[in-house]
């Protein structure tokens, strides 16, 4: 799938927008004025921008089907953000019927849609073209340039994505997140013998596909930088260990083979040729680092308490992890080169599982306090911690491509008890179950799709 | 007690023997997407034995006791457990062709790599006591399961206490 070309000349944004998110205030709320669409913040309750995308036009025959479903995963996709509201083609005035017709304001500003998603697809042989523009409607002006999409028949939700990811970066002033995928766990059986699969989905829990047979216990898969390949740990020798699979081709490949230890925790550096990794010797846990092409690995901390999950900062140049060195889990950061680490978790509880943001601003986390758990985020330095969640069990942040929306597990209590997937957004609004056929876990998000 | 038959009692302890693989719920490729299926690795099978039988499995698992159990984050080993460990080490002493794994367990309240490392610091830690009472370490190996493997499903502490613990398996294996 390819960007093929714009399709009229830029124009400059005239929507003043703030999003809470981006300022770093965490309450936003949108307040509808007349005149050009703004989001302003406020500490009430957020009411999501409202707007209208008219199915998009088929431009010939065969692409009725696509412009039909297409328009629904961009509606979805900017709604199921919780800061749009979409109102719904019945109430709409206007009807679309050209791509290229001029629009008629007014008739979107009667049911006060703030944002007007114009689309059109064509489909011919193994290519269909999606092509969309973005209108603030109030002002009576397109925001940015039209674009134009094509790709093969099977690419066409992806394509959907691209679309909202250009509406939503255009509003929000965020980076986009939709067009991504996310590798998790899918779970069958009894809570004493459950049987695990590697497997891949869209963001949104569409296409999936199993990686693994469920032979052996998989845990823990994540992304390389490039989105290709993914790290996890399997129980395929008997014994944990770390290994790395090619999406392309499934091939697998053990790493850090050490015999009689366990390897546990991998994650990639974002070089996409390091990984850091936990190894335990003689029932001790530390990170150590393997540079793949070589084989060569370096031990990073030497401490007699456990040391795992380690997350590189985006830069590079920093790792965080968790340590019971203190008497019970706590977050460290470390240089890329290892050593003590500096204490930045200070909350009553304790945390695990640190990942760094892919905008390097926050740090999410596992927390455990009072008898629950919760999804938090924290400044790198450990400042203005927040907890975005509490339930049973809830645990494994991830981060969406834009650094602005985390996936976790979340495990019900009882033997009957059952992992699912959830998002939340970094101001703890918007919690939402990612629907999977099963029972999930384990869930990493991969970079934008190119 | 009913003595099953002993055709009953020679259950398929998967991968325990041929390729000392712990992982008794399945063996296979650990990618290769419908690749084998289940137990397309090696299995071995070691027959549990008569439980009258004091060099079987069997005795071993019911009459020594094959697991320990610790306290919430502890991988220190208690009173109860050292006299249960003696009477393995012992045991194992005298019953020197079995190969022994020890799985390290926890329970389901903490997060899947701290439980997999505190998995191991329990499995080491009886592994270090049995080597204390005269047991061969070449005879040993370890292995943590985290909370991957409950033996209890409940989410109180009745099983919760069941979960963490440490279980020493035997195989009829050429050493590990």
């Amino acid at each position: 799938m390819t960007l093929i070309r714009a399709l009229s000349p830029v124009l400059a944004p005239v929507l003043a927008v703030a999003l809470g998110l981006m300022s770093g205030v965490l309450a936003p709320a949108v307040a509808q004025e007349r005149g050009p669409l703004r989001i302003t913040i406020t500490d009430g309750v957020i009411e999501p921008l409202p707007f209208a995308a008219p199915s998009f036009v088929a431009e010939n025959g065969a692409a009725a089907e696509y412009a039909a479903n297409i328009t629904r995963v961009v509606a979805a996709d900017l709604a199921g953000t919780g800061l749009f509201r979409e109102i719904p083609a019945e109430a709409h005035i206007a009807r679309v019927t050209s791509f290229d017709a001029p629009v008629s304001f007014p008739d979107w500003q009667a049911i006060n849609a703030q944002a007007l998603i114009v689309g059109a697809v064509s489909a011919s042989g193994d290519q269909i073209v999606v092509k969309f523009r973005l209108f603030d409607v109030f002002s009576g002006q397109q925001m940015g340039e039209g674009l134009q999409f094509a790709g093969t028949p099977g690419t066409w939700r992806r394509m959907a994505h691209k679309v909202a990811d250009a509406v939503y970066s255009r509003i929000t002033g965020e980076g986009p997140y939709f067009d991504s995928r996310v590798v998790f766990v899918s779970e069958s059986g009894p809570k004493n013998q459950r049987v695990k699969r590697l497997a891949v989905m869209d963001y949104d829990g569409a296409n999936v596909a199993y990686l693994t047979d469920g032979a052996s216990i998989v845990l823990a898969p994540r992304f390389s930088p490039t989105g290709n390949q993914i790290l996890f740990t399997s129980y395929e020798s008997g014994f944990p260990r770390i290994y790395l699979m090619d999406l392309g081709s499934l091939q697998v490949q053990a790493l850090a083979q050490t015999e009689g230890n366990m390897t546990f925790a991998p994650r990639f550096a974002p070089d996409g040729r390091t990984v850091v990794f936990s190894l335990e010797r003689g029932g001790n846990t530390d990170i150590y680092a393997l540079d793949i092409g070589s084989g060569q690995i370096r031990q990073l901390t030497n401490a007699p308490s456990i040391e795992t999950a380690p997350s590189f900062s985006p830069d590079g140049s920093q790792i965080v992890f968790e340590s019971d060195r203190s008497g019970t889990q706590q977050l460290y950061v470390m240089p890329a080169s290892g050593g003590e680490g500096t204490r930045i978790s200070s909350g009553p509880g304790r945390y695990g599982t640190p990942v760094w943001s892919p905008q390097g601003d926050y740090i999410a986390f596992t927390k455990q306090n009072a008898g629950r758990f919760h999804i938090g985020v924290m400044r790198t330095d450990g400042g203005e911690e927040r907890l975005l969640t509490a339930s049973f069990l809830d645990e494994g942040p991830t981060w969406a491509p834009n650094g602005r929306v985390v996936m976790f597990t979340r495990e019900s209590a009882g033997a009957e008890g059952q992992a699912a997937l959830f998002s939340v957004d970094i101001s703890g609004r918007n919690l939402r179950q990612i629907p999977t056929e099963g029972p999930a876990s384990d869930p990493a998000w991969s970079p934008l799709l190119p | 007690m009913t003595i099953l038959p002993k055709a009953l009692l020679v259950v398929a302890v998967l991968g325990l023997a041929a390729c000392n693989n712990p992982d008794r719920f399945g063996a296979g490729g650990a990618g290769g997407a419908g690749a084998g299926g289940i137990g397309a690795g090696g299995i071995g099978t070691t027959g549990l034995g008569d439980p009258n039988d004091p060099r079987s499995i069997a005795y071993f698992n019911q009459a020594v006791g094959d697991r320990v159990l610790f306290a919430v984050d502890q991988s220190t080993l208690s009173p109860e457990a050292r006299m249960v460990l003696q009477g393995q080490a012992q045991w194992l002493n005298s019953n020197p062709d079995y190969a022994i794994i020890i799985e390290g367990h926890a329970d389901e309240q903490g997060t899947r790599e701290y439980n997999l490392a505190l998995g191991a610091r329990r499995a080491s830690a009886v592994q270090d006591f049995l080597i204390s009472q005269g047991v061969s370490a070449t005879r040993m190996r370890t292995v943590s399961y985290g909370k991957e493997r409950p033996i209890e499903v409940c989410s109180t502490e009745a099983c919760y206490m069941k979960n963490r613990r440490a279980v020493t398996v035997l195989s009829t294996g050429a050493g590990v």
